[in-house]
């Protein structure tokens, strides 16, 4: 009984190496070369897929004993025992500081485009080029020290202070003239979405096929008439996807966000007024991370945070290379 | 006649506004680099340069364990991610014209604008909470993670231009196509690759989000992949955030240094090129 047991694992075990040398004879170099590179680019995807297991079970603590309120909560006490942990006053401080980021920095950034790829010649467009592209070369570290130290008494003393003298009634700009507060932080993030902004626009822009300039310029249209009618209308939600990249880098950006926004915390940080200190996602983590104690609430309630951050980001990246993506394949063809 | 008056009116009104959103645009650029250069040259020294940290408020000390944590970890991070990357990019050139290729291709694209804090949290819960210790090698792998993608993009995009003649030319005297496209092809597409590969180290080595959750920063020097190291942006980021004088003084010095590395290496690659090559949509 036993004997047959094993001549037969025997013979399948030689039918199985058989199998096994005759389909390896017919792998070739160019078959384990074409699996090893793709086996490597599929790390992207395990790199997204492990994020997401790795934020949620982080911070599964946190959400089994808040629930939702952990979304919708505003108080934030990380005392062990009497831990409290709201998210809300961060998700609407990254709503409020992204939104001037892009109120601010979009605008701003299409004038750059449409000057550099339609108006300007070459000879002055191209250095300016490489300028506006050294702001994405600076740290984000960089940005946060000259922010703390330089940007934000400049801002403090030249907007702050007479919006508070002149417009201090109004309920958002409420609040004593700081500089480390929630307009510093998006007037800085509207300078770092610039170069991102205005170089996928302009990208977008030189997509967009010469007839139809050439059609506008045809009928007796000016430079600007050009540029609207025959490039803009055309090239319209390539600009919107490049915005949307733009709320994206803003809603992630930490570091520099982190050293000017005054690190509110709890009610604190509800962003009522644009004069007063305040806290995003992602400056709630930087700033907190290092204090919280391994293994305790709070750090769940920080990977928490992040959970929600990168739900955000997933969201408004995916949606915006699809836009973009959109413009350059159908309309560009030479881009992609 | 009027109305083609107020039409080029209007015209010049909008080339006005565009040089003028390019200006507002450069001030803040101008301002970062002269206050850096300001208030960082007089930190600057053969001590500051070459002595771990002092004590914060008496003069003394510098910024030597940043400078070699952060050359440690460009380093570990270049052994990670440049194969990784140039591979992935050979497959999205070679293999990638199809539906999965494309996925990748798009995956990497979301990868690339991605948070950086996210990355740390990543890298954080993965290796710090494993290893017991913030450590180098966690550092090195967020970092690793953050560079993927733009060496991933822009090594497809220098082979994509390679002319196919190169290709068939190898491949007519009988070499096997892995061997065409890592020695003939690739080493054509080499100055892009390797400016892909330039941008993306000065992209890293200005991140600090991620170290804060990986790396933590010390006052030492490497002691091991296992152990905290000093880093030149979290060095900043600490010195700005202390009341005293002489740290944030230091802290413009670490700035500088970091901002010539940063700014060195992207310049450079920038005038070698001449724009040769498209660096994609990275965020340099």
């Amino acid at each position: 009984m036993i004997r047959t047991e094993l001549t037969k694992r025997n013979s399948t075990r030689r039918r199985l190496s058989q199998w096994f040398t005759e389909r390896l004879a017919h792998i070739s170099a160019d078959d384990i070369f074409e699996l090893s590179t793709t086996t490597l680019a599929c790390l992207v995807i395990l790199v997204l897929v492990a994020a997401f297991i790795v934020l949620l079970r982080g911070s599964l603590p946190v959400l089994t004993r808040f629930g939702l309120g952990f979304v919708t909560g505003i108080s934030w006490n990380p005392v062990p025992g009497i831990e409290t942990f709201g998210a809300q006053p961060y998700v609407l401080g990254t709503l409020v500081t992204s939104a001037i980021a892009v109120g601010i920095g979009v605008p701003i950034s299409l004038g750059i485009a449409i000057f550099l790829s339609e108006m300007a010649p070459g000879f002055i467009s191209n250095p300016l080029s490489r300028v506006i592209e050294l702001l994405a070369a600076v740290p984000s570290i960089v940005y946060g020290l000259w922010g703390l130290l330089v940007f934000s008494v400049w801002v403090r003393d030249w907007v702050e202070t007479p919006i508070s003298t002149y417009l201090g009634s109004i309920p958002v700009f409420k609040g004593t003239p700081f500089g480390l507060d929630i307009l510093t932080a998006g007037l800085i993030l509207s300078i770092m979405i610039i170069p991102t902004v205005s170089s996928i626009s302009k990208e977008v822009m030189t997509a967009v096929p010469s007839s139809q300039r050439e059609a506008a310029y045809s009928i007796g249209a000016t430079k600007w008439e050009v540029v609207r009618m025959g490039v803009l209308s055309y090239s319209r939600s390539g600009i919107f996807g490049a915005a949307i990249l733009g709320l994206g880098r803003a809603i992630g950006e930490t570091i520099a966000v982190t050293m000017v926004i005054g690190n509110a915390v709890g009610p604190g940080a509800v962003p009522t007024s644009l004069l007063q200190p305040g806290q995003t996602m992602a400056s709630l983590i930087a700033s907190e991370f290092n204090g919280a104690d391994p293994g305790s609430l709070h750090i769940s309630a920080l990977i928490g945070v992040g959970l929600v951050l990168f739900a955000f980001a997933l969201i408004i990246n995916v949606f915006a290379q699809l836009m973009v993506r959109k413009v350059l394949r159908v309309k560009g063809g030479a881009v992609e | 006649m009027s109305s083609s008056g107020l039409r080029r009116l209007k015209g010049r009104l909008a080339y006005g506004l565009g040089l003028l959103c390019v200006l507002v645009a450069i001030v803040p650029l101008a301002s970062i680099l002269f206050e850096v250069v300001k208030n960082g040259i007089s930190a600057i020294g053969i001590e500051f340069l070459t002595s771990p940290p002092g004590v914060f408020d008496k003069p003394g000390g510098g910024i030597a364990t940043a400078i070699q944590g952060t050359l440690i970890l460009v380093g570990l991070t270049c052994l990670i991610g440049i194969p990784i990357g140039l591979l992935s990019g050979v497959f999205l050139a070679e293999f990638g014209n199809n539906r999965f290729g494309r996925t990748i291709r798009f995956l990497n694209d979301v990868l690339t604008e991605f948070p950086s804090i996210v990355i740390g949290i990543l890298a954080y819960s993965i290796l710090v909470v494993s290893i017991g210790s913030y450590s180098a090698i966690a550092g090195a792998v967020a970092l690793s993670i953050i560079m993927l993608p733009i060496v991933t993009r822009t090594t497809e995009e220098s082979i994509k231009i390679v002319p196919s003649s190169i290709r068939d030319a190898a491949m007519a005297l009988g070499i096997r196509r892995w061997r065409a496209t890592l020695s003939v092809v690739l080493t054509t597409a080499r100055s892009g690759v390797i400016t892909g590969i330039l941008l993306s180290v000065s992209r890293i080595a200005g991140e600090t989000a991620p170290l804060l959750l990986t790396v933590l920063g010390t006052q030492f020097f490497f002691s091991g992949l296992n152990q905290p190291l000093d880093a030149l942006p979290l060095r900043i980021y600490r010195n700005a955030s202390l009341p005293y004088t002489f740290a944030r003084q230091q802290g413009w010095g670490a700035a500088l240094v970091l901002i010539i590395l940063v700014l060195g290496l992207n310049v450079g690659v920038r005038l070698a090129t001449r724009g040769r090559y498209s660096t994609g949509r990275s965020r340099m």
